[in-house]
């Protein structure tokens, strides 16, 4: 079985966050970026799942700039076999997202595509739902377990009220959460190796797919400061005499 | 405009989450509908009936919903919002798991998580874990959206009479089958909707110290929360989360016990009315949105608010 683990490029989770004085984006430019942390997730969980023999090959796909390469060398180093680059500059949206990954889903008759439960970036939470709908597969989103036997794939959720699980027939989706497992450091020979592996580029034309964004962005601002008091109390009975005071409490 | 809102529920009583969604939807303005999809739920079909302004409710009973599974739900919800210009849920497990789906179903975006509404076209919503405001314009005929549920006033419960109609589900699909679930027991209040929440962070050190925080929210009325940290060192359960990835609280009073503040936590609590950091570490992050704080070992600070209550 072929597992297809989609990996996006975003800012870096440590960095500030700042928007363009222009109010158009978050400013992109000479900052840190890196694997979205539910990708690396995604790409542990299809590496471990080929480390059982449950699967033959595991592809890494990112639609982005020419710079994602660099972020699908990292899935190479993990443990992917191959990497596919859909080249676009700009935003990516879910829903063409999707697209290009149900396209290359059947191109390489995947029988399990991994993705993460969200970017950090656009925090949306779509595609992998998205990708389901499209190809008409089962999902299994938020995940933090799972195990595949025979032509079905167990999936523990992380929902509202606890646990959930679910059992799914092949193919279908999954979308890890971030108990799904601990990803590993690529180790330097792995970085190395990584450099080898092969890294294809494949249009969106080509598959059909148009990337440009439905929606339409007005802007971007950054969220009010919070206007906090910031006084320092010595003691809890002084604090809870506050909080009275404040009618925060009874 | 005519706006479909997906309901959460439990199959016996509506979710607060859902009059907040109802909120938003009156914002949006027009004719406003309910649509409840669950197995054994008429009572939930009467509540949202009760529900002031909303002209009809839509009810798929039967056993087929009795678990909420999106391969079953998604034809039926892409079938209902024909016609409708909006399809709203909430920015639960429930909707985030099903409306992408209808969404693409409709071959459509989805607005996910909106915290403000512009005009019905136009949205606000948070995006890098809320460090940032985008506002976003849809051109397409019919808008899926997820609405962030404390950025919008719940409406009233009581005083409507809506229209019922009952509707056909499909038949299953054979492809995805409910296994399980454990629900998370908890005593106080519902996190999302607590007046107050106290929660506790790596700081803990273990489960058995979140014992604690139990004292002190009994007293209080508060609910019991964590930060990632302790959710993965496996001290409380995953639904005590808050965060970019968890939940997003904004009670009256939040207060944060041995957490340090980064983001991703702040991005689910710092909308709350007033914020009380106890941490040992005088620079910890959590104090610059803290307003009013001790500087102290949880340890000892803890046993001394519970005397002092
Ligand atoms: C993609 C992504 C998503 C994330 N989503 C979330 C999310 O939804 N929610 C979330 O919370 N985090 C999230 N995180 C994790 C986040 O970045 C932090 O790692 C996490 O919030 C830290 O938790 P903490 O504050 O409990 O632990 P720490 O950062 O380790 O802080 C512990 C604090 O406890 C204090 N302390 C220790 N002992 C005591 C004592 N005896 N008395 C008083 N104080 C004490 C320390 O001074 C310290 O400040 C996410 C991270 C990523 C990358
Ligand atoms: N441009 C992209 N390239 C590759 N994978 C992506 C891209 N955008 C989203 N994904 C995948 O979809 C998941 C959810 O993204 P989102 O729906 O944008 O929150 C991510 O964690 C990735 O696995």
């Amino acid at each position: 079985m072929k597992i297809l683990v989609g990996v996006k490029r975003v800012l870096d989770h440590n960095v500030k966050v700042r928007v363009r004085a222009d109010g158009s984006a978050v400013d992109l430019d000479n900052v840190k970026m890196a694997i979205n942390p539910f990708d690396e997730i995604a790409v542990e969980a299809a590496v471990r799942l080929k480390e059982e023999g449950v699967a033959t090959e595991v592809i890494a796909v990112s639609i982005g700039p020419e710079k994602a390469q660099d972020t699908l060398r990292q899935a190479l180093a993990m443990g992917a076999d191959r990497a596919i680059l859909v080249p676009h500059g700009g935003t990516t949206e879910p829903l063409s997202v999707a697209k290009t990954l149900k396209a290359l889903a059947e191109k390489e008759n995947a029988g399990l595509v991994i993705l993460g439960k969200q970017a950090i970036d656009d925090d949306c939470n779509q595609t992998g739902q998205m990708l389901a709908a499209l190809l008409g597969w089962p999902q299994g989103t938020f995940a933090s377990g799972l195990s595949v036997t025979g032509e079905q794939i167990e999936v523990t959720r992380e929902v509202d009220g606890g646990l959930e699980t679910v059992a799914l027939n092949l193919p279908a989706i999954v979308t890890a959460d971030l108990r799904l497992n601990e990803p590993r450091f690529a180790s330097l020979p792995a970085i190395m190796k990584a450099k080898k592996k092969p890294l294809e580029s494949i249009t969106a034309e080509s598959l059909g797919v148009d990337l440009a964004p439905r929606l339409e962005l007005v802007g971007v601002v950054e969220p009010p400061v919070r206007a906090a008091g910031g006084v320092i109390v010595a003691t809890a009975a002084e604090l809870v005499e506050k909080l009275k005071h404040a009618a925060a409490i009874a | 405009m005519t706006i479909l809102v997906i309901a959460d529920h439990d199959n016996s009583s509506i979710a607060s989450s859902t009059l907040n969604t109802l909120g938003a939807a009156t914002q949006i303005g027009g004719d406003i509908d309910i649509l409840v999809l669950g197995g054994n739920c008429a009572a939930v079909t009467q509540a949202a009936a009760a529900i002031p302004g909303v002209r009809r409710v839509l009810s798929a009973d039967c056993e087929l919903f009795a678990q909420p599974l999106a391969e079953d739900m998604a034809p039926l919800v892409q079938r209902c919002a024909e016609g409708y210009t909006h399809v709203l849920g909430s920015t639960t497990t429930f909707a985030k798991n099903l409306l992408p789906r209808v969404a693409a179903l409709l071959d459509v975006p989805q607005i996910s998580d909106i915290s403000g509404v512009i005009d019905a076209n136009t949205f606000e919503r948070p995006i890098y874990a809320g460090n940032a405001l985008a506002t976003v314009r849809s051109h397409d005929a019919i808008k899926v959206i997820t609405v962030r549920s404390t950025k919008f006033e719940a409406v009233a419960v009581t005083g409507g009479s809506a229209e019922c109609l009952a509707i056909d589900a499909q038949s299953a699909q054979a492809q995805a089958r409910f296994v399980s679930r454990t629900e998370a027991k908890s005593e106080g209040p519902e996190l999302a909707t607590a007046r107050i929440v106290i929660s506790g962070g790596r700081g803990m050190g273990n489960g058995e110290n979140f014992a604690l925080l139990d004292a002190v929210a009994a007293k209080l009325g508060a609910a019991v929360g964590a930060s990632r940290a302790a959710v993965d060192a496996g001290f409380v359960p995953n639904d005590y989360q808050v965060g970019q990835t968890g939940k997003v609280v904004a009670p009256d009073l939040y207060i944060a016990v041995g957490i340090s503040g980064a983001i991703q936590h702040l991005a689910g609590m710092k909308d709350s009315k007033m914020i009380v950091a106890i941490n040992k570490d005088p620079d910890a992050p959590i104090f610059q949105v803290a307003d009013y704080g001790i500087v102290g070992d949880l340890f000892d600070v803890m046993p001394a608010l519970d005397a002092a209550l």
